[in-house]
């Protein structure tokens, strides 16, 4: 039977045409003079510590499209396993779904292998993904958790590479946080001093950084235990107004009173339904 | 800056221009600018590397271990982009531990370079990975085989890669004679790292070395302020 077409196999592997399409129609829009809409990216300050115990995750809670802010408090501490946390930064939405798919798969996994999950298959998992969408999915996370093997912690960049570190720190306010983790980290640090220093870290990014404000939430993540605060340190609590636009009445004295009629022909009268179905 | 730091068009450098509040270095990929060395003695092999990943002007780790064990016996030091080297070194690594078991016996380095080999030359034009494999076996005892961008596959006594490796070459064969023991090749090779780290500004860190041989593997750190000093100004 004679074809006009030729069937090609099916090419194995994701197919990034529409990438180079995005790419492509964003060179055209900026010719013009608009540009594309910006994805809600959380601006980010998140980070992480071991401590003596366990571990402690800190987030800031700015949400931002472009230069204005979508969500002053939205939360970026994402469930994994009761016994691991995720931070993300980068695009709210694939930091969102990345997490929760790779949550589910680990619960699937935790119930084959009938032993709580280790934080080390989360990185495995969390960095293969990242590695097969070939960084599209802008998704940087910082992973911690508490599993049989003690406290772990991991940094995991949105192309796929991860570190695992003692204090790691990620988002657009990373130097700033970077800045107090390098000044004052200790190994072995009590819980306290480990929450005082990882509001630090997060307060440095939130002040400093204009893609990250609001509030600090932390994470505590011990053996058996997860102190999950939300919010740890109100830092930017909305003021209360101290003066009023509005007058009182009887601020512009009435010096006289009269009411005017005014006589209105109907010319027309017509009806419109409201579809209300 | 060299082979390893080239332009070569990759996606995620050119996904968006706009400047938004998030800066460039959150955007860049994050790559080993690095300096990797390794060299046969008789008897083993010696490799080292830096320690200092970077994206785009930040460090992102400063204390990065690139000597990444893909058998007991059989090391890789990787230079390039991250992801793509760990995640290669993870699929080898999975691919040598199944082969070895059904072999009965511990894999021959050649073997590992072959399946590095295979990895980067297929995948050729998506990565960008400049790998170094070495080891020690029975067969032929301490080999070290190049992997460079591209997919080549060489034996050599003696090799350098990565952004910092340029800085090294005269170093290394004005240095390096054949008959060297393990002392001397671990100096050689703390040197030439030092040097290259000196100079090459995606280089940096900590030294770490490692010594492979019938006996096992043996593994040491040279601190930032005990690394071999040369410049006198």
């Amino acid at each position: 039977m004679a074809t006009l077409t030729v069937n090609r196999p099916p090419i194995p592997g994701f197919s990034f045409e529409n990438c180079r399409r995005n790419v492509l129609l964003e060179g055209e829009a900026t010719k013009v003079g608009c540009s594309l809409p910006a994805a809600r990216k959380t601006g980010t300050t998140i980070c992480g510590v071991v401590f003596k115990g366990g571990v402690i995750l800190g987030a800031d809670t700015r949400a931002t499209e472009g230069m204005v802010v979508a969500d002053k408090n939205c939360s970026k501490i994402h469930y994994i396993s009761p016994n691991i946390y995720c931070c993300g930064a980068g695009t709210a939405a694939d930091t969102e779904m990345t997490t929760q798919i790779i949550s589910s798969n680990l619960e699937l996994h935790s119930l084959s292998t009938g032993r709580l999950p280790r934080v080390a298959t989360a990185n495995r998992m969390l960095k293969q993904m990242l590695f097969r969408y070939q960084g599209y999915i802008g998704a940087a996370l910082v992973l911690g958790g508490v599993d049989c093997n003690g406290p772990h912690l991991y940094s995991i960049y949105p192309h796929g590479s991860t570190d695992k570190l003692p204090y790691v720190t990620m988002g657009s306010g990373s130097l700033a946080a970077m800045a107090v983790f390098e000044d004052r980290y200790k190994p072995d640090m009590e819980e306290e001093e480990a929450k005082r220093l990882v509001r630090d870290a997060i307060a440095a990014g939130i002040f400093n950084d204009l893609g990250s404000g609001s509030n600090i939430d932390l994470s505590v993540i011990t053996k058996g235990n997860v102190d999950y605060i939300r919010p740890h340190d109100e830092a930017n609590k909305k003021g209360i107004r101290t003066g009023d636009y509005k007058y009182k009445r009887g601020t512009t004295a009435v010096l006289s009173n009269s009411v005017t009629p005014l006589d209105l022909e109907v010319v027309e009268e017509s009806v419109q339904t409201m579809d209300t179905s | 800056m060299a082979a390893a730091a080239s332009m070569m068009p990759i996606f995620g450098q050119q996904i968006s221009a706009r400047s938004d509040l998030v800066p460039d270095w959150t955007r860049e990929e994050v790559s080993t600018g690095t300096t990797i060395m390794a060299v046969e003695y008789d008897g083993g092999v010696v490799i080292g590397a830096d320690s200092r990943t970077t994206t785009g002007a930040y460090i992102a780790n400063r204390v990065t271990d690139k000597l990444t064990r893909i058998h007991d016996k059989i090391y890789c030091c990787r230079s390039g982009s991250a992801a793509d080297t760990q995640a290669i070194a993870e699929v080898v690594s999975y691919q040598l531990g199944f082969h070895s078991i059904e072999l009965e016996e511990p894999p021959l380095v050649e073997t590992a370079a072959n399946l590095f080999r295979a990895s980067c030359y297929r995948y050729r034009e998506e990565l960008m990975a400049g790998i170094l494999v070495a080891g020690w076996d029975r067969r032929k005892g301490g080999q070290v085989y190049c992997v460079p961008i591209g997919g080549m596959l060489v034996r050599q006594p003696v090799a350098v890669g990565g952004s910092g490796s340029t800085y090294v070459y005269g170093f290394m064969d004005s240095n390096y004679k054949a008959g060297l023991n393990k002392e001397q090749c671990l100096e050689l090779t703390a040197s030439a790292l030092s040097l290259a780290m000196e100079r090459d500004g995606s280089s940096g860190g900590v030294i770490r070395l490692a010594s492979i041989s019938e006996e096992g593997v043996e593994r040491r750190v040279i601190l930032g302020n005990q690394l071999p000093k040369f410049s006198t100004h």
